[in-house]
């Protein structure tokens, strides 16, 4: 190598360095992608919110688009994103909302839903948090897209408003209709 | 007196987290609570970027050292629990992350790396060496131009 191509080693050095830090700027690190992304959703069978004699399983969520929402009542952003959880679900008729009450107290969680609008056809409470695990939940509020074929799409985490509605579930839903 | 007391207070408060996450777990043996401790230790906690399990107030992380305790009871080896979790939180819950082609640069660059500097220093100290060996001769047009100038020298 000539003695003149030896001096931009270190720009195209810097370069790199640059064009990493760059993307690390830019990339938020709390956002995990998730390991269940095109599995299926796990096996369960969990009490009813609003019924304890009644349970729901995975069978349930099978054969249509389902919007499972996993939240909480001591949760502030779950409280946040609440109001737009109603609003979109009057909109989207043709998916399912599944409520998955996590780590929470079942009274407080009807007393809640029945005071601020209940945005979920489907509600079970998963008391110990072990359904969070094996959805890998890290906290509250999480929202999964499951497909008819009852495969997980897609998973997004914090509050879901009109922004996240637009950019990440719009297109992903125009794909599974 | 009792300002003292408190700057002493306020300046221990870091040794507070030191503390934190400490439960009652039971084993059946030493060696059992040895694999918790290890896992514990080695697992990332999926809501904190940076603190392990052992370290963290976090519910997710103190619901995952349950999840491990309750495993290792029931007889789980060390790569089931492992793979239990990483099939739910990704790779991303390892801070020891497996070899594959995604993890290579993250393992290979380090020791690459300092080779390069190893490289880089032996030819550094080589070049001085060779320097101090040899002192510096003047090329056959320099001698030439030397004489020519002490000359002149002499004459003016």
């Amino acid at each position: 190598m000539s003695n003149r191509a030896k001096l931009f080693i270190p720009a195209a050095f810097f370069a790199v360095m640059l064009g990493l830090l760059l993307y690390g700027l830019f990339h938020d690190p709390s956002k995990v992608p998730s390991a269940l992304i095109s599995r299926p959703m796990p096996v369960f069978t969990r009490p009813n919110l609003f019924k304890d004699s009644a349970t729901v399983s995975n069978e349930q969520l099978k054969g249509g688009i389902f919007l499972v929402n996993v939240w909480a009542t001591w949760c502030p952003p779950c409280h946040a994103e609440h109001p737009y959880l109603v609003e979109i679900s009057e909109r989207e008729k043709d998916v399912t909302f599944v409520g998955i009450n996590y780590k929470d107290d079942a009274q407080a969680a009807r007393d809640f839903l029945q005071e601020r609008g209940n945005p979920f056809k489907i509600s079970l409470s998963d008391l110990d948090g072990t359904l969070g695990i094996d959805l890998g939940v890290a906290g509250a509020p999480e929202t999964f897209l499951i497909d008819a074929a009852g495969t997980i799409r897609y998973k997004h985490i914090g509050a879901i408003d009109n922004r996240v509605w637009e950019e990440k579930f719009v297109p992903l839903l125009a794909q599974l209709r | 007196m009792l300002r003292k007391i408190c700057v002493l207070l306020m300046a221990l408060s870091w040794l507070l987290p030191a503390v934190a996450a400490i439960e009652e777990v039971n084993f059946n043996d030493a060696q059992q609570l040895q694999r918790y401790k290890a896992l514990i230790a080695e697992l990332r906690c999926p809501m904190c970027l940076n603190a392990n399990l052992a370290g963290s107030d976090a519910p997710i992380a103190a619901d995952l050292r349950a999840e491990i305790h309750k495993q290792i009871l029931a007889g789980k080896s060390d790569a089931q629990i492992l793979e239990f979790l990483t099939a739910r939180y990704g790779e991303f819950i390892l801070y020891k992350p497996p070899l594959h082609w995604a993890t290579s640069l993250l393992w290979f660059t380090p020791p690459l790396l300092l080779l390069l500097g190893f490289f880089v220093l032996r030819r550094m100290l080589a070049a001085s060496r060779q320097q101090a060996a040899e002192p510096e001769q003047l090329s056959k047009h320099e001698q030439e131009q030397l004489q020519r100038l002490l000359q002149q020298d002499q004459q003016g």
